[in-house]
């Protein structure tokens, strides 16, 4: 039961991470919340799914299925920011209100190609392991393994090289940046590239413990963003800490090892998370980590 | 009075195209029964009067004093639930239980203050996300109380006919409408609430610091917010005759913002422009797949027909899908009129005058009143 508990928590912390700090990125570049963030996620697992589930008569090995979802995927970001989010970048109401259409347009085109089944994807990874007496898939292994190799890599990207920190430049004082030869759009972009990335490839690595279905998007995205204000928005140090709370608080209701809930504690998955969030935001206005610009305060 | 009420027609109405436009609209609503009596077209301007009253008081709330808030179903979700399970349990009829659904919204909307008021931008906006959420929650939760996914039905109707009906929420709308509109005018010379409205969206720090009470009037707006999202609630509750979980979640939070800013946030009839346009859209995919159905059937059977056919094929599965379209037509509208579409209208039609600020219709060459020229106004 508790080891069950544990590999849980991990695992959904590292998914919740990886969407997280996407979300958190582009919030942070752009000052706007990117509704349509889990839209990339859900439509990365519908392809991942297409290729691995024969639907075209041949399977694809999972490899090159993952490489060209996340291609795939990323294109559909940044041709959606082109087009769709650019224009009206201005007006953050428009851009709150765009990415929500479009996330719904995603739901609405899944479901009319795929139609409205759930579907579920093998684990692609076989076998188990043996850690001090529990026993744990391999797939759960790998989800960990990558998740925390693909954080610590954005971390390293923005605290190293010379991208990175453009993007924390811009999203300190866009203006500023500007003045300093940083072209905002252009960071942006990039931004927006590496968290349609990171949220394709957390679908890929979620798709064999959930299941598939059009309206996939709204759940996940309700949990990032308590992530993200759970950590202070911006911060990627208070996304991980904010995703294994919620990890935590998800795999707690699910599991229940209390036997609290008789049984219909997934309803309360949210009522629970909502209730952190409403806690850390009395406590602390800014989340656990974030700063406020001194115009932000009040 | 009478001779008062006229000669403010004249002189306010009349040369004042959006006025005219909102009159002309109001009347057609009001005489809409003598064109057909449909029960359809009656239940879609039913829902869409109720809707209209919770798009404008997201609009008070969100658009004036910038409090943005997602989870504007709490309001809507807690007047519902309330009339409703008051009438399933203690069998009280609807013109108890629908002001004391209000009145629960209302308490919902103070209590959703208090920690809102340290809060700002996102923060805000996710804080208030949780709260409909978590009530949603625990409505799955109690199963045996509230239903569940199958909500709480039978309640009884707001009116014997779909015409009553249609007249009382006609009715509620306008006036709230109204109230509202005057509540939020920031030149009024009786009603304060407007101008600070304004100021504290614009500069809370700033409106402090002149003086204003500015958690008094962020208390009211919630409470005003509250009572008119609660009176939507608690009439649509009766209307449909049943509350399901749908009066709580994400959809009923975000369908006010997409309707408010697709009319035109901060403006009070951009929400009704928004509801009155898009609702109905959605509503009548069927009629428009019909239309399609038909389209293709009238078609000779030669080869030389067959693409239009397979296209219209597509436009009959594309119109069955109402929600692709409402989101489609929102992205259209958004990219080439970012301000709303009721804002964008009023900027072709009317002018303001530089020097007396008063409005005019953009096809005089000088002020109605002071005569100044128009002619370099840029709309």
């Amino acid at each position: 039961m508790i080891e069950l508990l544990i590999i849980t928590t991990l695992v959904n912390t590292g998914i919740f991470a990886l969407l997280a700090v996407g979300f958190s990125l582009i919030f942070g570049v752009a000052r706007v919340l990117n509704m349509a963030h889990t839209a990339f996620y859900a439509v990365a697992a519908y392809i991942f799914f297409y290729f691995i589930a024969k639907l075209m008569g041949i399977q694809m090995p999972v490899v090159p299925a993952i490489i060209i979802v996340v291609v795939v995927v990323t294109l559909l970001g940044m041709l959606s920011y082109k087009l769709f989010i650019n224009p009206v970048r201005e007006h953050h109401g428009a851009v709150l209100l765009i990415t929500i259409a479009l996330a719904m347009s995603v739901q609405e085109v899944l479901t009319w190609i795929f139609a409205a089944h759930n579907r579920t994807v093998p684990s692609f990874v076989p076998g188990t392991i043996q850690i001090s007496g529990i026993t744990v898939t391999n797939q759960h292994i790998v989800t960990l393994a990558v998740a925390a190799v693909l954080i610590i890599g954005v971390y390293l990207f923005l605290s190293k090289t010379k991208m990175g920190t453009a993007i924390r430049a811009v999203a300190n004082d866009t203006e500023i940046a500007s003045l300093m030869g940083i072209s905002p759009s252009r960071v942006l972009m990039i931004t927006m590239t590496i968290a349609t990335a990171l949220a394709a490839l957390a679908a890929v690595l979620r798709a064999p413990f959930t299941t598939i279905r059009p309206d996939m998007w709204g759940t996940p995205l309700l949990t990032i963003m308590v992530v993200v204000i759970i950590g202070g928005l911006g911060s990627i140090k208070g996304s991980i800490i904010g995703a294994f709370i919620l990890g935590f608080v998800e795999a707690l209701c699910l599991v229940d090892p209390l036997r609290l809930f008789g049984g219909r504690g997934s309803y309360l998955i949210t009522t629970f998370a909502m209730l952190a969030m409403v806690i850390v935001l009395i406590v602390r206005p800014a989340g656990l980590f974030g700063t406020l610009f001194e115009e932000e305060k009040l | 009075m009478f001779r008062r009420l006229l000669k403010n027609f004249q002189y306010g109405v009349i040369p004042v195209p959006g006025r005219v436009i909102a009159i002309i609209f109001f009347l057609f609503l009001f005489l809409f029964p003598l064109i057909t009596d449909n029960s359809f077209f009656m239940h879609i301007l039913t829902n869409a009067a109720i809707f209209a009253i919770f798009a404008v008081s997201w609009d008070l709330l969100s658009g004036y004093t910038g409090q943005v808030n997602f989870g504007h179903a709490l309001f809507f979700g807690v007047a519902a639930y309330t009339t409703a399970l008051l009438y399933k349990f203690l069998g009280w009829q609807p013109s108890v239980t629908i002001p004391l659904g209000i009145l629960a919204a209302v308490a919902a909307g103070v209590l959703t203050c208090f920690p809102a008021l340290k809060l700002r931008g996102p923060y805000l906006s996710l804080l208030t996300l949780a709260f409909p959420l978590m009530l949603l929650g625990i409505v799955m939760f109690f199963k045996d109380y509230t239903g569940a996914e199958y909500g709480i039905p039978h309640l009884p109707p707001l009116a014997s006919t779909a015409t009553g009906e249609y007249y009382i929420c006609l009715i509620a709308m306008t006036a709230s409408v109204l109230i509202m509109w005057k509540l939020t005018d920031a030149g009024s010379r009786y009603v304060r609430t407007g101008l600070i409205f304004h100021a504290i969206r614009e500069d809370e720090i700033a409106a402090r610091a002149t003086g204003i009470n500015t958690v008094r009037y962020k208390l009211l707006a919630f409470a005003f917010g509250g009572l008119f999202a609660g009176l939507a609630g608690a009439l649509y509750a009766h209307a449909r005759g049943v509350v399901g979980i749908s009066s709580l979640n994400l959809t009923m939070s975000f369908q006010a913002i997409i309707w408010v800013l697709f009319g035109g946030a901060v403006t009070i009839y951009g929400g009704v422009v928004g509801v009155y346009i898009l609702y109905p859209l959605v509503s009548m995919s069927y009629y428009v797949q019909k239309l399609f159905t038909t389209a293709q059937k009238a078609l000779p059977n030669v080869p030389a027909m067959v693409p239009l056919a397979k296209i219209l094929e597509f436009l009959h599965d594309f119109a069955g899908r109402p929600l692709l379209v409402l989101a489609i037509i929102v992205i259209l509208i958004l990219l080439f009129m970012p301000e709303g579409i009721a804002v964008w209208v009023r900027d072709k039609i009317e002018r303001e005058c530089p020097r007396c600020k008063l409005t005019n219709a953009a096809w005089r060459k000088e002020c109605r009143a002071c005569g100044a020229s128009l002619r370099w106004v840029k709309s």
